[in-house]
């Protein structure tokens, strides 16, 4: 911890918010039947609807209303009986109609909450809003440096993302977090995330836009009951970035603070390379949005039975199979977080159904394959092993047919493309030799080769028994089993050990 | 009964995206004062029991499924655009700020 | 057949369909009138001669293969500049639109297709519909057929003198205060504005998206119920289009009857500002329909005298953001790009340079209306108003069947006559706004000449929403009686140009 985020935690109370904006997963726009594909070549995905060519209309997307419907109820909020699009009106080239159709003071749903773990802490986050909107076009900034807007002489627009469906997630304001609430924003990101996928609505790829965060912080001076004024912070779209910008912001307001100044209230930028937010538009420059009620778009009452019938479909919520599968595997909350954060809680689920146990699942996928995945810098979750490969390599394991060692060079093979673990044991003739002929051959030429060591142990020196079982171990390429080797070494040289 | 300013009628011509000359500035002030004071007497029957009306007809739930229809071409979405560069619409340099 | 430009819409598809003419000679026919007599009239702003005649001959193919042909096959059309038609220049008389040719066909259009009905060109208007006289056009203004110095009547005032001049038969317009009764009644012809939803208004280029209505015009009551049958109907493309048979008006004209039909006179649609001609004229076409038979009273709709400024916060809150879009980036006009100002500043000039001055001043209203801190008390109060005329109309048409009024307060005005005064302006939709705010079905028809300057009178006729046939029974009894009277139709009574 640095001396000013100490500091900045010993004088205030942060007080964070977070908006999300989700892409749905639709395949058409939310307002018309334009494809939704990432990374389409430029305007290959546009109509006159989401280019906003005068004359037409919007109609929305129903199952962009189901999902986020859907969403709500897995934040456990109420869901609107009656609610309209409302126009957020305000002029920006990638905004082909330069209003974005939103939602105002209707949004569909309201007044939920989202457990997050923290440690072995739960926080109940609570939920302001959840709301339907459109997305807007991407503009490739030109004649700058690098791209940047700052500097650019003309920017070229593509639509192709006008118009995809945006469900924006509000929290309420949350205290009372202390010097962890970088973690408990980042965690809240991660649950959030975790939800819209286990709901299936989004594919919530950060890295693509399909997930961003906008940070809302203010900070309290101890003890005062009156909220500080607070800065939104845009543009925060990674996990590390969500934990970055909470942090530089208590840091960067605590120091305004302590200074004597007054933290203004604005949006600021984050900035991915340096960590730090820069200042960008104030609140006294904000656009008056002139939001009012969609005259195009009819209002939406979505019938009870039918949100009924949503709430009953819902799959299980991350939480929830979070803490039934601690329960099945057995493991502290933290264990189960630090599979969580690792990406491999579905693996380590899968593994277990294919038939091994759960602690030898757990035990592969946070152990061996976390050091593989790391060392490749990619997600677990992405190696090309399967669950059942993990399973069957757990089970020759535990059927004798593998030491550990070799189980390890069994993986290693399935890794590197060889085939099933089956294949690899086969090609590579990795097989545990438990021919106690063969070994008992071993073992003899091992004595005979060190009369020394062999005399130790007749002695009753029974760690000197070492040495014996690692000069078969050599001589059988590892493939023995060490324990079988011991006995039989300890058989011979006649020991009650 | 308000009254537009000039100052008021040059920050609506901002918000509205008009670059008006100081004379056109003038003459809509004096305009839009006389028009917005005809209209206030909206305020006298709009009581707060009154509830507003934003659509005519009484529909709810009008949605289309989730299915892909055929889009524009490249050729006809940029056929209208004033410049256009690398299959996108160009345009002028963006302020550095939403 | 001595002129083709003079019969009637429903005469010329029974010639085609016989085959005593082509299409292709009627379409000449008109496209040789519009040359002769647009300079003077000056109705069109795009004549599309190429599209016409090619429709024409597809319709005679169609017809020398034996295949059925519709109620209007053949017959010519003039189309309002405010709907779409792809590849064919729509400007909305506005600057800002100049060459733009959108990549897409209006419903309205698609619908006129189908039915073969042949579109000679587009029509001129008051920039974005916005004005009652079309002199607010950015392309000149339109000349009253009955006195070549007085205004046709807008926003749809080069439809309403098409029609009128004998340059077409029918005519599309649009109609969000009045834009389509208005010029029908200062023209001495038929305009209808059909219940809201019941025309989509998918490529109608929006004014005011709760109010604008697409809808026929016609030199009788017959031939503007077989457009309004053509074009008509639910369209999913629409969210506001009624999924409901379109009320059978095709039926109501032919079988017109006011026997019994209870008809309400509106007390606050008369007296202090009518012209005395105007006044004289509806009087004796009500007591003309009492003689028919109909039950005539008078009724009340206290609110109506609000609906006018509840109308000038409406239109214009949603024509600001409407006209949002018309903004240099994707289409249309592009202003002061010198490479060195940005986008906004661009935004800024191209807006400044591209509208005209009505336009500018209904923008800037609705911006205010719209504005934080003066939303409640003005598009918010006026949204209220519009619920009171609604509940206005709902107690009348429980006692009445019909209602009616003058269509407008005075006979065409001389152009220039009211331009320098807004409010004035406005006074000529005094009449027909209140069936916008109210969503309801609303006809003028042209009950005679006034006999203080020799314009025609037109008579309003407004029934409940979905009930558009009741219009048609009604005026069919009206125009029989009064043709009998007159020995003619009025129209006939139109000078030769």
């Amino acid at each position: 911890m640095s001396t000013t985020y100490d500091e900045a935690l010993a004088n205030y109370e942060p007080v964070f918010g977070l908006e999300t904006h989700v892409e749905l997963g639709t395949v058409s726009k939310m307002f018309c039947g334009c494809g939704t594909t990432f990374g389409a070549p430029p305007n290959t995905q546009v109509c006159p609807v989401c280019l906003g060519l005068p004359g037409s209309l919007p109609v929305a997307n129903a199952m962009a209303i189901e999902s986020t419907i859907r969403i709500g109820l897995a934040l456990h909020c109420t869901i609107a009986r009656w609610c309209r699009f409302a126009r957020k009106n305000y002029f920006y080239p990638d905004m082909p109609k330069n209003f974005q159709i939103s939602q105002y003071d209707e949004p569909l749903c309201v007044e939920g909450y989202l457990d997050v773990e923290v440690g072995d802490s739960v926080v109940r986050v609570g939920i302001e809003r959840v709301h339907l909107e459109e997305d807007t076009g991407k503009s490739l900034h030109v004649g700058g440096s690098t791209g940047r807007i700052h500097g650019a002489t003309h920017s070229l627009v593509d639509y192709n993302r006008a118009g995809i469906p945006l469900v924006e997630i509000v929290t309420k304001p949350v205290p009372g977090t202390g010097a962890l609430a970088p973690e408990v924003a980042r965690a809240y990101v991660t649950e959030l995330r975790e939800t819209l996928r286990a709901l299936g609505v989004s594919d919530v790829r950060m890295e693509e836009g399909s997930l961003r965060c906008d940070v809302n912080l203010s900070l309290n001076r101890v003890g005062a009951t009156e909220w500080g004024t607070r800065s939104e912070t845009k543009n925060v779209n990674s996990l590390r970035s969500v934990e970055r910008a909470v942090r530089s912001e208590i840091e960067r307001q605590s120091e305004v603070l302590s200074a004597g100044g007054r933290v203004v209230q604005e949006t600021r930028h984050f900035h991915e390379d340096t960590g730090v937010t820069t200042s960008g538009r104030s609140k006294e420059m904000a656009e008056d949005y002139r939001y009012f009620p969609e005259p195009d778009l009819v209002p939406i009452a979505p019938a009870a039975d039918w949100v009924e019938s949503l709430r009953d479909a819902l799959p299980e919520l991350p939480f929830e199979r979070r803490r039934r599968l601690r329960e099945e595997w057995g493991i502290s909350a933290l264990d189960m977080q630090a599979a969580l954060n690792a990406g491999a809680v579905a693996a380590i689920e899968s593994t277990v159904a294919a038939g091994a146990s759960p602690r030898d699942a757990y035990k592969w996928w946070m152990g061996e394959l976390a050091r593989q995945a790391n060392e490749r810098g990619v997600e677990v979750s992405t190696l090309p092993v399967t669950p059942s490969d993990v399973a069957r390599i757990s089970v020759l394991v535990n059927d004798g047919k593998l030491t550990d060692k070799l189980a390890r060079q069994v993986l290693d093979g399935v890794l590197a493309c060889e085939g099933s673990p089956d294949d690899v044991v086969a090609a590579r003739g990795l097989e545990v030799v438990s021919d106690d002929a063969a070994l008992g051959a071993a073992v003899d030429a091992a004595i005979g080769a060190d009369p020394d060591a062999a005399q130790k142990v007749r002695d009753g020196k029974v760690a000197a028994a070492g040495a014996l079982v690692g000069a078969v171990m050599k001589a059988t390429g590892g493939k023995a089993d060490a324990a079988r080797v011991r006995e039989l070494v300890l058989e011979r040289l006649n020991t009650d050990a | 009964m308000p009254s537009i300013t000039r100052a008021e009628a040059a920050h609506l011509a901002r918000l509205s995206r008009l670059a008006l000359t100081d004379d056109e500035l003038d003459q809509l002030a004096g305009q839009l004062d006389v028009i917005i004071n005809a209209v206030a007497r909206v305020s006298e029957v709009a009581d707060a029991d009154v509830p507003p009306t934003s659509h005519s007809v009484p529909l709810t739930n009008v949605f289309r499924p989730d299915e892909v229809r055929p889009c524009l071409t490249p050729d006809e979405a940029l056929a209208g655009a004033p410049a256009a560069e690398e299959q996108r619409f160009r345009v002028p340099r963006i302020l550095d700020e939403e | 057949m001595a002129d083709l430009t003079q019969a009637s819409a429903r005469e010329l598809a029974r010639l085609i369909a016989t085959g005593e003419v082509s299409a292709v000679e009627v379409t000449q026919a008109h496209l040789d009138r519009i040359s002769a007599v647009d300079a003077k009239v000056h109705a069109f702003l795009h004549v599309d001669a190429d599209g016409a005649l090619g429709a024409a001959r597809a319709v005679d193919e169609k017809r020398s293969r034996g295949a059925d042909l519709g109620p209007l096959a053949g017959v010519p059309l003039a189309l309002k500049d405010v709907l779409t038609q792809k590849d064919v220049p729509t400007t909305c008389g506005s600057r800002i639109l100049e060459g733009w040719r959108p990549p897409y066909d209006s419903t309205v259009v698609r619908k006129l297709r189908e039915a073969d009905v042949v579109i000679l060109g587009k029509t001129n208007m008051d920039e974005f519909a916005m004005g009652s006289s079309t002199e607010n056009s950015a392309f000149g203004v339109t000349r009253n057929p009955w006195d070549l110095e007085r205004i046709p009547g807008g926003s749809s005032g080069g439809s309403s003198a098409a029609v009128s001049s004998f340059q077409a038969p029918l005519a599309i317009g649009t109609d969000t205060g009045g834009s389509i009764r208005q010029p029908a009644a200062v023209t001495g012809i038929v305009g209808v504005k059909p219940t809201y939803g019941g025309v989509s208004r998918y490529g109608l280029v929006a004014f005011s998206s709760s109010l604008d209505q697409a809808g026929p015009f016609a030199r009788n009551i017959l031939d503007a119920a077989l457009l309004h049958a053509t074009i008509a109907g639910h369209d999913p493309l629409d969210s506001t289009s009624i999924d409901a048979p379109v009320p059978d008006v095709v039926t109501a004209a032919r079988a017109g009857d006011v026997t019994g039909v209870r008809v309400g006179v509106v007390r606050e649609l008369n007296g202090e500002g009518y012209d005395a001609g105007v006044r004289q004229r509806f009087s004796e076409a009500v007591a003309l329909l009492t003689s028919l038979g109909a039950e005539v009273g008078e009724v009340s709709c206290p609110h109506f005298d609000y609906a006018m400024p509840a109308y000038y916060l409406i239109a214009p809150s949603e024509a600001s953001s409407n006209l949002a879009r018309f903004d240099a980036m994707r289409y249309g006009l592009r202003v002061g790009d010198d490479g060195t100002r940005s986008a906004e500043e661009v935004m800024a000039m191209t807006r400044a340079a591209g509208f005209g001055p009505e336009v500018k001043r209904r923008i800037m209203i609705g911006t205010y209306a719209l504005s934080s801190g003066y939303y409640d008390a003005y598009y918010g109060s006026a949204q209220k108003v519009r619920t009171l005329i609604s509940q206005d109309f709902a107690a009348a048409f429980e006692k009445f069947d019909v209602l009616v009024s003058p269509s407008t307060p005075t006979t065409a005005f001389r152009i220039g006559e009211r331009t320098d005064d807004p409010l004035k302006m406005y006074l000529a939709d005094l009449d027909t706004i209140p069936s916008n705010l109210a969503g309801n079905a609303s006809m003028s028809l042209p009950v005679g000449l006034s006999p203080d300057d020799g314009l025609p009178v037109g008579l309003q006729i407004m029934a409940p929403a979905l009930a558009d046939d009741r219009l048609y029974r009604v005026a069919a009894v009206l125009e029989a009686a009064l043709a009998l009277q007159w020995g003619h139709a009025l129209i006939e009574e139109a000078p030769a140009l």
